[in-house]
């Protein structure tokens, strides 16, 4: 196997992705706080989308999403599985927020050629279920770094990740992204300077074209920039970037956390631990110093 | 025939009292109190069972049985019952308070008596069945009929269609003299065709039937269209028969907010619960008392709080044992059942597996247990179900879903390798049956034991040779057990799913359908019905088939 070419990053680079990560989580925190019953996804997306660009974005992988209520754990027409997982009902609709509703704010911005993908959750008011599973995603980010670390194969990670929920008695959902998706590879792009950049079908043109390369390239050296438990995921972790969003499930909650893990040659690790889900668990005393990564 | 111990006076009526039991420093009183159209009689094995640690006292209300009848109606509402509930409990037990355990008509007078001043400080407990306060009833029925909503109208409704015979008894002439005329004679057979019990002929019937009508004439347009609010801080205890055909659930659901103290249990039985059940009523009645007493409460009573907040759901009240909760199938319909308001009881090999269920379960809303049991292990099984129903008491519903695969070739199958798999799959679904099944008979619960499997009961294989002989033992116990408890009201169903391919949640739902169905046998999944089907009609394709296993 040969590494991608484009998966030499330096420090410098990885600053960058995480200046914009931390942007991505900013907005989510900030349109969390201002989410109010009666709200529609679209409106919540929209707010997202205002912000970001008014802080700089300039491109997407994709534009940015919102799930309310029974939506955040796919169910209804969102969780059907058909076309790939490539389904209209995963685009933000018209259900509106409620008191005691979970909801979860998805964006993928890119701030010149530096791209974050970031998935946050709460609830308007308070929900124990939705309580219980962001506690338990947890043991999904110590366990998913731990293997990395490792070395094992990504579909083995992806089925440790399956096992687990099982074990916990929760749904992946993670598997109604399109390709079953547990991560995605995210790539450096050229800053060119522009203020805009296409996006199709609310994805970014220039990111799903890095995606769709190293789909071609990846296919010739035996590795695959989507992650999940098939074969064509059968092989070590690669260099780079991956955007790892579990996905979990439970009756009508749905929880998740999403954010870029960085795979060396010899190491992984998270970009930052200074994000909103861990800074949670240290509050709730679910997280233990040596969860903590060098820095 | 029983004899009054003594009579005792209130006002101008003279009141016939039975005892059972000493009066003793250690054992509290307990009153009874009867209903319309009974006496004190009615009583009898439930004051039995209760005597053998308590002292127990009945009494003829005025005009029923050998007390004696006031000449006008005004005089049967409800503040000289209560006046006469006082006299009693001051007769038998001047210094401490008593516990009322009261039917009916006599369940309606003593919540006047526990929501009045005459009373307070005199009654210990109060354990009431099928006769709600004429004042909470006309506030159900106001509130009702202000919402509107249709759901609240077609209770209504349903609850009129139920008190039919309230407006009868206000018929002049007719009501009291159809008692006179002959109604008396028939009413025990009546009573054993519609009601399903048998009761004793009371040598007062015809007068405690004419007499006792004027209960309704005095008191029930007075209360019912002008109620007053009426509440209490005494321990309440609910016995609940769903069978009660005078009576809908739906006439307890404000319950809570007049009566804070209380505890629900419901039973599979019909209004006169304490004759067709008298030891359960007894049993029921006397732990209340003891929790009451000694403020130990028991698990079943921790259960019987809670549920009388959250009764309303479908399952409100059920006890649900899954064995081989932990995970699959088992965990799912744990689950599903805590959604339902059940109580689930959770047992695994795996206590971690187990416990998380349950754990899961109680963020549902439900009240959950973990236990470690080995199905395999009968004195494993008999500690479990004792444990049970020492606890918990009966379960309404046992769900068998533990089990333990082995495939290969016969010849490589040792003693060891057969006594294990048999252990499981066959002796757990043997000791789960008898052990459960007769608690639930003791119990007199209209339960259900679901058996879940693989379609290896039914479908040969020459690779499965001892996992697919233990699974058809354990499905023809259920077939012929489900022959022999048809009479005694237990359910015995079957569930059977093909393994490849199917979500735990679709056999949860089919395990769910053949209870609420009370289906004999649900076979999940294309392949299972199929195989299914070809063993019915095509054995001997379905023969040939097997011996594809070997080959592939």
């Amino acid at each position: 196997m040969t590494t991608p070419a484009h998966s030499a990053l330096t420090s410098a680079d990885l600053e960058h992705f995480r200046q914009v990560q931390r942007l991505a989580y900013e907005c989510a925190e900030t349109i969390a706080g201002e989410l109010q019953p009666g709200m529609t996804e679209r409106e919540a997306a929209t707010l997202q989308k205002t912000w970001l660009l008014d802080h700089g974005v300039d491109d997407w992988f994709h534009q940015p999403f919102a799930w309310f209520g029974d939506r955040t754990a796919f169910r209804g027409p969102v969780g059907y599985k058909f076309l790939g997982g490539f389904n209209p009902a995963f685009y933000p609709g018209l259900r509106r927020l409620e008191e005691g509703m979970p909801f979860i704010l998805d964006c993928a911005p890119t701030v010149q050629g530096y791209t974050a993908d970031i998935g946050y959750c709460g609830v308007l008011g308070g929900n124990r279920l939705l309580d219980k599973l962001m506690d338990d995603l947890a043991d999904y980010r110590r366990l998913i770094l731990g293997m990395a670390k490792e070395r094992r194969p990504l579909s083995a990670i992806s089925q440790a990740v399956d096992a687990l929920c099982e074990q916990h008695g929760y749904d992946p959902r993670h598997k109604a992204y399109p390709f079953e998706t547990l991560a995605h590879r995210v790539e450096k792009l050229a800053d060119d300077g522009k203020k805009s950049h296409l996006s199709l079908f609310n994805f970014g043109v220039r990111n799903v074209t890095e995606l769709l390369k190293d789909r071609f390239k990846g296919g010739q050296d035996g590795w695959s920039p989507i992650w999940n438990s098939a074969k064509s995921s059968d092989h070590p972790p690669t260099p780079g970037l991956w955007a790892v969003e579990p996905h979990l499930g439970f009756r009508d909650v749905g929880a998740k956390w999403e954010e870029l893990l960085v795979i060396t040659e010899d190491d992984a690790f998270w970009l930052d631990e200074d994000v909103p889900h861990v800074r949670r668990w240290q509050q709730r005393g679910l997280w233990r110093a040596a969860d903590r990564a060098p820095v | 025939m029983m004899t009054p111990q003594q009579i005792v006076r209130s006002g101008d009526v003279e009141l016939a009292v039975y005892a059972w039991g000493q009066a003793h420093s250690a054992r509290p009183t307990v009153v009874l109190v009867h209903g319309y159209p009974d006496a004190a009689s009615v009583w009898r094995q439930t004051a039995e069972h209760l005597a053998l640690a308590h002292h127990v006292v009945a009494y003829d209300v005025r005009g029923a049985g050998r007390s004696s009848s006031p000449d006008h109606t005004a005089a049967f509402d409800l503040q000289h019952l209560v006046t006469d509930l006082a006299a009693v409990i001051d007769a038998v037990s001047p210094r401490r308070a008593v516990h009322l355990v009261a039917h009916d008509w006599g369940s309606i007078q003593s919540w006047e008596a526990v929501t009045t001043s005459r009373l307070q400080g005199r009654i210990a407990s109060y354990t009431t069945i099928s006769g709600p306060s004429l004042d909470h009833a006309g506030f159900w029925l106001a509130q009702r009929l202000r919402s509107g909503a249709p759901e609240d109208l077609a209770a209504i409704a349903r609850q009129a269609a139920h008190s039919w015979y309230i407006g009868i008894f206000h018929l002049p002439v007719l009501a009291p003299s159809a008692w006179t005329l002959g109604l008396d004679k028939l009413w025990p057979g009546i009573l054993e065709k519609i009601e399903g019990v048998r009761a004793d002929a009371s040598p007062t019937q015809s007068r405690d039937g004419s007499i006792g009508v004027n209960l309704y004439r005095a008191n029930i347009a007075n209360r019912v269209l002008n109620p007053s609010e009426r509440r209490t801080d005494v321990p309440v205890q609910l016995i609940f028969p769903r069978g009660d055909h005078f009576m809908i659930p739906e006439i307890w659901d404000d319950l809570p907010k007049w009566a804070p103290n209380l505890w629900r249990r419901d039973t599979d039985a019909g209004h006169w619960v304490q004759v067709s059940h008298p030891k359960l009523v007894a049993d029921w009645a006397a732990e209340f008392i003891d929790f009451v007493e000694s403020g130990h409460e028991t698990q079943a009573l921790v259960r019987a709080r809670h549920y009388a907040r959250q009764s309303g759901k479908p399952c409100s009240g059920k006890l649900v044992v899954v064995i081989g909760g932990g995970a699959g199938p088992g965990r799912e319909a744990a689950l599903s059942y805590a959604e339902q308001g059940a109580c689930v009881v959770v047992a695994d090999l795996d206590i971690q597996a187990a416990e998380r269920t349950a754990e899961l379960a109680t963020l549902l809303g439900a009240d959950a247990y973990a236990r470690r049991v080995d199905v395999g292990d009968g004195a494993d099984m008999e500690l479990f179900a004792t444990w049970l129903g020492r606890e918990l008491g009966a379960p309404d519903i046992v769900i068998n879903s533990a089990g333990t695969d082995m495939a290969g070739s016969f010849f490589d199958s040792s003693d060891q390798d057969w006594a294990r798999v048999l252990d499981v799959n066959l002796w757990g679904v043997i000791r789960g049956a008898r052990l459960f099944g007769q608690q639930m008979l003791d119990a007199g619960k209209q339960g259900h034991i679901i058996n879940v499997a693989s379609t290896g009961a039914f479908t040969p294989s020459a690779t499965r040779t001892v996992y697919n002989t233990s699974r058809a033992a354990a499905l023809m116990l259920s077939d012929c057990l489900r022959g022999e408890l048809a009479g005694k009201g237990l359910h015995v169903g079957t569930v059977l799913y093909q393994k490849r391919g199917l979500r735990p949640g679709r056999v949860a739902a089919a395990i769910l359908d053949a209870v609420d169905n009370r289906r004999d046998e649900v076979v999940v999944g294309m392949g299972a019905v199929g195989s299914r089907l070809l063993g019915r009609f095509l054995p001997s394709l379905s023969r040939r088939l097997a011996r594809l296993d070997a080959a592939g």
